[in-house]
């Protein structure tokens, strides 16, 4: 029972791109993870990767192994034949603590006279949302977040910044996101948070996965500390939920 | 182990790359030119991943502490082995205290150092590959040390050396393939990319390569999607920028076309001001 027409496109000699209509959509994410989670679970020799955000799916494949016609033949199968039942697959929710004070929040007190509304009610929108993960990219560790709510929406700065730190939470037009390790960046920042979403001397690198959702949790610039001290010490863990 | 004496301008490790983490946002990384990689590696009889050693430009120069069997491909740098001058493609024995370093480039941008068995350096998320925020370092500096495993075996250099007149990356032409949103654009926009003679700028590094010439101011954006070392990506302000190795693993400006494998490699060996042109396939 497949859902959505599906464009299958060669992309250079070893990877195909799996296209569903171009839309941010959870249905239609919800159906790109089904599929993924079926083809990874088939176990396919041919297969070295499997990776999605919003509405395309990339499979990197050993060309010396599987042409690209039989490849496709084979994943059009698979779409139409065994995605009939759809997958329980665990959807985690993570919670993400922030402090919101402007000593991290620098541009609190610039959004929230342009916007004409206060800081207290950014801040409160901000951390009332679940966001979806459309997926992982630009840098490692960074997510795409979707649900940002409309009255937060705010166009990028006219000049980046040349270093955002690293955990700092930002507004960027209608999308929110963390910075996973200090960068450059043009968005909005209103906060900061003591966890590290990526940390490569982890077990699992990034803890949050594309798919998941999250919601930012506001504390104090003490909990911010005692947080900070848990993370550095290798002992905080990270509240999340499944269902 | 090698000892650096002297950071070349970029000299990094590199194997096949770094594969089944783009889910989480890590690029592919990996040698560059693949081609002349892999040559090195099968000239000492090694495995395919084995790493070896990107040098870049400026060579470093290095102190071997323990014995081995090298060979260098890919760009010619004008190697000298205990100062006196050794040829790319042919294999090397090496002693205690022997000294590698390089001069003035005169082909290509990067050659690739291969000792016997590959260098082991530490493995992060399955590949030797450095890249910043995955691997401790990125670039190799003045003292730092690189170790590898003791082999020893005198080579007679002029029976072992395999012929290679022309280099293959010498070419001007860099083979594509249509990219997921070429349809995006008109014939006439489309033959414009594929006849023009294009330029490398400055900014061009192990993410990608910035072409100079504005082609095609548009305004087509796409949700970001994938992309993949070789992509050409075309910006609204009507340049091409082509994606390497250590590119990010999301973009979002048309894909307008695809590196074939083999013109990675041959793009990896040009530099700024260098010319070239696409040949769609």
């Amino acid at each position: 029972m497949s859902t959505f027409k599906l464009t299958y496109k060669p992309f250079g000699e070893s990877a195909i791109l799996i296209e569903w209509p171009q839309i941010i959509s959870i249905d239609i994410l919800d159906d790109i993870r089904n599929f993924s989670f079926i083809i990874n679970k088939l176990n396919l020799k041919h297969i070295l990767e499997v990776n999605f955000v919003y509405s395309s799916l990339l499979i990197i494949y050993k060309s010396n192994k599987i042409k690209y016609i039989d490849l496709k033949k084979e994943l059009q199968f698979i779409y139409n034949e065994k995605s009939v039942k759809k997958n329980n697959f665990k959807k985690t929710i993570w919670e993400i603590p922030v402090c919101y004070d402007i000593e991290f929040g620098i541009d609190l007190p610039f959004l929230s006279s342009q916007k004409k509304i206060s800081i207290e009610e950014i801040i409160s929108t901000h951390s009332s949302s679940y966001y979806t993960v459309f997926g992982i990219g630009f840098l490692p560790g960074f997510l795409y977040l979707g649900g940002l709510s409309k009255k937060i929406h705010f166009k990028r700065r006219d000049t980046p910044r040349l270093e955002v730190p690293k955990g700092s939470v930002a507004i960027g037009g209608k999308q929110t996101g963390i910075y996973p390790k200090s960068s450059p960046g043009g968005w909005h920042i209103i906060g900061k948070t003591p966890i590290s979403i990526f940390e490569i001397n982890r077990e699992k690198p990034c803890l949050v996965m594309p798919g998941d959702k999250v919601k930012f949790n506001p504390i104090s610039k003490e909990v911010f500390k005692t947080i900070k001290l848990e993370v550095e010490a290798a002992i905080y863990k990270l509240k999340s939920v499944d269902k | 182990m090698i000892k650096v004496l002297q950071a070349g301008l970029h000299t990094s490790i590199q194997d096949l790359g770094r594969f089944g983490y783009r889910n989480i946002g890590i690029p592919t990384s990996g040698t560059m030119d693949t081609i002349s990689a892999n040559f090195a590696n099968a000239l000492l009889n090694n495995n395919k991943n084995d790493a070896v050693l990107e040098i870049t430009m400026y060579g470093p120069k290095l102190a071997f502490t323990t014995p081995t069997v090298i060979t260098i491909t890919g760009a010619e740098m004008s190697a000298k082995l205990n100062n006196i001058s050794i040829a790319n493609y042919k294999k090397y024995s090496i002693k205690k205290g022997d000294i590698l370093s390089f001069g003035k480039l005169t082909k290509g941008l990067r050659s690739y150092l291969a000792v016997k068995g590959g260098f082991k350096t530490e493995k992060v998320l399955k590949s030797r590959s450095f890249y910043n925020g995955i691997t401790l370092k990125d670039t190799f500096k003045k003292h730092d040390t690189i170790l590898y495993d003791r082999y020893v075996d005198d080579i007679n250099t002029f029976n072992s050396a395999i012929k290679n007149t022309t280099l293959f990356f010498e070419t001007k032409v860099l083979e594509v393939y249509k990219g997921p949103d070429f349809n995006l654009f008109t014939l006439e926009e489309l033959q414009k990319i594929c006849s023009n003679k294009h330029t490398i700028s400055n900014l061009m590094d192990r993410m990608g390569y910035r072409i100079k010439e504005t082609i095609i101011k548009h305004s087509k954006s796409i949700l970001t999607s994938p992309v993949i070392p070789g992509t050409v990506q075309l910006t609204p302000s009507g340049q091409l920028i082509i994606l390497m190795k250590d590119a990010q693993t999301t973009g979002g400006y048309p894909r307008i076309l695809q590196l074939t494998e083999k013109s990675i490699a041959i793009l990896a060996q040009k530099k700024g001001g260098d010319i070239f042109n696409f040949l769609l396939i």
